[in-house]
């Protein structure tokens, strides 16, 4: 046993003393860091797919400024601690030139000012909490903030669809569920709509009958579950057995081939926002999901997009750079006009969020469907 | 005795006094940092679990109040308090600030203990580790439920006063007065009722007093541990607060050794080095981390050190009969 344990260590130790010099030299090192294992693995995943094809597209075309770039992913298991400790390092050891770092709003908090001290770029694909670019001027973000995404289903559901009274049934756990419904309210009730119920869950619940009778009694037109994948197959499953038959809505946290498993035939004729469509039409978006599926065998969601249009969103901005120096990269980002990304046409407001638009997507026939695009 | 506790002196100042230069890597620095916070961790839990043989598994519930309550002092009462202190220089009335807000985190984690403690340690074995369990997560629970410290989204802009040597300080006193309990009469007590709750009872010793005491103790410092996290990452977030960082820290001192202070401080060194050192891995880096820790539980099950201390003392002596055989 003790021969056994002192062979594994020192395997363990010359593997590991393997793998550091491997790392190539001359090239420009972009850091990622994402929560690849733990509780959001398939969100992690996603993105550092989506980033690592971006990455590998670049350099199959020669790189930038005449190197090849290098990414370097990190793992953080969706843990504060874990993603300030890779922060540190991908910044200190590795000098990373960028940061193109996570997928939630919170440990995007934690890693913001360790970026903005050293003066380093940092990009977040999906976090959409405001809060997160006030950090300061080298923070950046992919992907619409959440007051745009709850505008943007009250304007569909009252226009487009033309229905008049909704209910809205909250994760009061998260507060990405808490951010959309807000503004989905404010929205909907300054256009004419009436909300008729307001009730709430939590992450993690597996039974929503007792809400759900309650939203059955004010007979809403609309009902709207800002929530994750995981908690709205339930909720729907449920609503259904109810015999709640009007369409269900909810935000980008629907985006999941899950939801459609779990779910089945209760998803049909619902509808969610999301950043971009597979459907779509547009070249740039067919050889995206052509290249990833090829690629990884899977059609990419949402965060491979926003991850893929972040890491070229960075390429971009230091060709225009001409340098690796973070403050000329920095500046060559923030002056982003019109980047034609696979989530949209990017363009960075004086905050350094982006200004671009959003797309509906109903399920029909067991798939998403592209229904509409909103602009800004 | 006095021999042991210079020992264990010399060694966490040897260990953070060394790399208080400037020049040193931000990086090591932060592992460092988190490394100090883990010891007091371990330790706190140790004197818990180790010393008074009370299976608990709530340290992180102790470690959120603690945290979330002297952050949000400094975010609410700090800027008001400066600004009383302002006939001070601002480093001094900073610090002292700091002091005492840290101080009322592990004081309010302490009183927590107390409520907790004086209930459910007449549970035992198994129902005590699930009642603390639950404690854990109640706190976690209405930690998302408190929108004062941002509920889910996490509470921010807590100010960035811990720094490496506040963490040695707290280290080292925590170590201290830990290891001057173990080695008073009131130890003596604790240690008995580990070996034996129904003989030390019987001789007269009070088990639900020095149990409290010892849940209470442990929480005050895992309410610093808390604390010192929280101004150190400038963000708090119940994600940090699971039922998992609780394993963790149970982990470090079951590792190093229950019972054992050195061991729980050695505990807590590779489970903060670990991970980063198996960064190099990528995927498999979880695997080879638990494949490690399987692999030091089958070869050491009483953990690396057991329940005795490292001291110089011994060492010298070690190598003084190596050398005369």
């Amino acid at each position: 046993m003790k021969r056994l344990a002192k062979l594994f260590l020192i395997s363990v130790v010359s593997i590991f003393l393997l793998v550091l010099p491997l790392q190539a030299a001359g090239t420009i090192k972009i850091g990622a860091i994402f929560p690849i294992t733990g509780p959001l693995a398939t969100f992690g995943t996603s993105c550092a797919n989506g980033a690592k094809m971006a990455i590998e597209e670049v350099n199959l075309r020669g790189g930038v400024l005449g190197s090849k770039i290098e990414l370097l992913v990190e793992d953080d298991q969706y843990k504060p601690e874990e993603a300030a400790n890779a922060a540190k390092k991908l910044i200190e050891r590795d000098k990373v030139v960028a940061l193109i770092a996570e997928v939630t709003s919170s440990v995007t908090l934690v890693v913001a000012p360790i970026a903005q001290q050293s003066k380093i770029v940092l990009l977040t694909p999906t976090a959409t909490n405001p809060k997160v670019t006030q950090v300061g001027d080298y923070i950046f973000r992919a992907c619409f903030i959440d007051d745009f995404q709850g505008e943007v289903m009250a304007n569909f559901v009252y226009k487009n669809l033309k229905l008049k009274t909704a209910a809205i049934l909250t994760a009061v756990t998260s507060d990405y569920s808490k951010g959309l419904a807000q503004f989905f309210k404010q929205k909907y009730t300054a256009l004419g709509g009436k909300i008729v119920a307001e009730e709430s869950y939590s992450e993690g619940d597996s039974d929503f009958r007792a809400q759900l009778t309650k939203i059955k009694a004010a007979k809403p037109e609309f009902v709207y579950v800002p929530g994750y994948y995981a908690d709205v197959g339930p909720i729907l499953l449920q609503a259904r057995e109810l015999g709640i038959t009007v369409p269900f809505g909810g935000g980008d946290g629907w985006d999941s081939p899950v939801l459609l498993q779990t779910a089945g035939k209760a998803a049909e004729g619902c509808f969610f926002s999301n950043h971009y469509s597979p459907d779509s039409k547009e070249l740039v978006v067919q050889t995206f999901v052509k290249n990833y599926q090829k690629k990884y065998g899977t059609t990419p969601d949402a965060l491979a997009a926003l991850a893929y249009d972040a890491a070229k969103l960075l390429v971009d901005a230091i060709n225009r750079a001409g340098s690796t120096d973070s403050s000329k990269i920095r500046d060559a980002l923030a002056a982003t006009k019109g980047f034609r990304g696979v989530t949209g046409v990017i363009t960075f407001d004086a905050n350094r969020n982006p200004i671009k638009s959003a797309v509906i997507i109903e399920i029909k026939g067991g798939k998403q469907v592209y229904r509409a695009t909103v602009k800004p | 005795m006095r021999r042991n506790l210079l020992t264990l002196t010399i060694l966490i100042l040897i260990l953070f006094l060394s790399v208080l230069s400037k020049n040193l890597d931000p990086y090591i620095y932060q592992i460092l940092v988190f490394f100090g916070i883990n010891s007091i961790l371990a330790v706190s839990l140790n004197l818990i679990n180790g010393f008074t043989g009370q299976f608990s598994i709530g340290h992180a519930g102790f470690m959120a109040a603690g945290g979330y309550f002297s952050a949000a002092l400094s975010v609410y009462q700090g800027e008001k308090l400066l600004n009383i202190l302002s006939f001070l220089p601002k480093d001094l009335a900073q610090g002292a600030i700091f002091l005492v807000f840290l101080i009322l985190g592990g004081l309010f984690s302490a009183i927590l203990g107390l409520i907790i403690g004086i209930p459910t340690l007449r549970l035992k074995g198994d129902y005590l580790a699930i009642a603390t369990l639950g404690f854990g997560e109640i706190i976690r629970v209405a930690i998302l439920n408190l929108d004062v410290v941002g509920g889910p989204r996490g509470f921010p802009g807590i100010p960035k006063l811990t720094d490496i040597t506040w963490v040695t300080f707290w280290a080292f006193i925590a170590v201290v007065v830990i290891y001057r309990i173990i080695n008073s009469s009131h130890g003596r007590a604790i240690i008995s009722i580990r070996e034996d709750e129904t003989a030390s009872e019987s001789m007269g010793i009070n088990t639900t007093y020095y149990k409290v005491l010892a849940f209470s103790i442990g929480a005050f410092f895992a309410g610093i541990a808390g604390g010192l996290f929280a101004h150190y990452l400038m963000m708090l977030h119940p994600s940090s607060f699971t039922f998992m960082r609780s394993v963790e820290i149970l982990l470090m001192i079951v590792l190093g050794g229950l019972g054992s202070i050195t061991g729980s401080i050695f505990g807590a060194f590779i489970l903060t080095v670990l991970p980063e050192a198996l960064r190099g891995f990528a995927h498999l880096r979880l695997i080879i981390y638990s494949l490690t820790l399987i692999i030091m539980m089958l070869v050491r099950p009483s953990g690396l050190i057991g329940n005795r201390e490292i001291s110089f003392y011994r060492i010298f002596k070690f190598l003084r009969r190596k050398g005369i055989n």
